[in-house]
């Protein structure tokens, strides 16, 4: 109870701690403390902007979903280096539909900017019912191979994390 | 020496596809391909440097230096609001496209949300 009062957010002042320590570059007793303070007050002030926010629930697969995405960016990368500076002609621009079996703002947030950054993908728009992404592909050959990457490689491990 | 070689490597990689990456965004044909240009620079283009900042950093001055991965963090997160930003009133503008225009898609949304002050 006194826990969810002073720490609505755990991970949000975790992470917020660990952003003034890194940010001042230094692990003095002093901006320990200010972190700290910092990490309670400012989720406790900001509360009423974030409505009912999904814990994340798994975090080990939270990092392993961050690595498989690093790779991919990688990967991807040089494909579309290799696209960009081949014959225009060859590609194939597409706007695709990803259908979203994730229900929650928070987590849809998190695919549409990991879609977007792997290159060769940004996510555009998400449906007013939030049933579907609209992504744009720079040169898509396979729609629904697209697709089920996507929802294999992004979506599953997020309903995982957020268990949603 | 080694160290210099390998920090050489990655700021080399890190400025040849921040030039991919631009020479996308002068050479594609239209907006939204265009729009895959910066994403590559802004991911693997500051990466490279990022990394070779890092090495640097860390080994020059005695203590390591970790505000890399505050700019890493930084940009992961702002560059795909403003693609999406970007693209979202590209759509609204109907601007011209090679890619089919996702009708529907865009019917329904200014039905339902004619400002389009909604974010996903």
């Amino acid at each position: 109870m006194i826990m969810t009062r002073f720490l609505p957010q755990p991970w949000l002042s975790l992470m917020l701690f660990l952003l003034w320590l890194l940010l001042v570059n230094s692990v003095a007793p002093g901006h320990l403390v200010l972190g700290a303070i910092l990490a309670l007050l400012l989720p406790l002030f900001t509360q009423r902007f974030w409505p009912d926010r999904p814990a994340v629930q798994r975090p080990l697969v939270a990092l392993r979903l961050l690595g498989v995405v690093l790779l991919d960016i990688v990967l991807a990368n040089l494909t579309v280096a290799r696209q960009v500076l081949g014959p225009v002609k060859r590609l194939h621009p597409r706007f695709v539909r990803v259908p979203l079996d994730l229900t929650h703002e928070f987590p849809i947030t998190i695919l549409a900017s990991i879609i977007s950054l792997t290159p060769g993908t940004v996510s555009v728009d998400v449906t007013p019912d939030r049933k579907a992404l609209l992504v744009h592909g720079l040169s898509v050959d396979d729609e629904p191979a697209l697709v089920a990457d996507i929802k294999a490689r992004y979506e599953a491990p997020l309903m995982e994390v957020f268990r949603c | 020496m080694l160290l210099e070689i390998v920090i050489s490597l990655f700021i080399l990689i890190g400025a040849a596809f921040a030039l991919i990456g631009s020479i996308g965004l002068a050479r594609l044909p239209d907006f939204y391909m265009r729009l895959h240009g910066p994403t590559k620079a802004t991911t693997l283009g500051v990466g490279g440097l990022v990394i070779a900042s890092f090495l640097y950093f860390s080994h020059g001055w005695e203590d390591v230096s970790l505000h890399e991965i505050l700019v890493t963090l930084f940009l992961f997160i702002t560059a795909p609001i403003s693609a999406s930003l970007a693209s979202k009133a590209a759509l609204h503008l109907k601007l011209r496209s090679l890619a089919p225009a996702p009708e529907t898609i865009a019917k329904q949304e200014d039905a339902a949300d004619p400002a389009g002050e909604r974010q996903g």
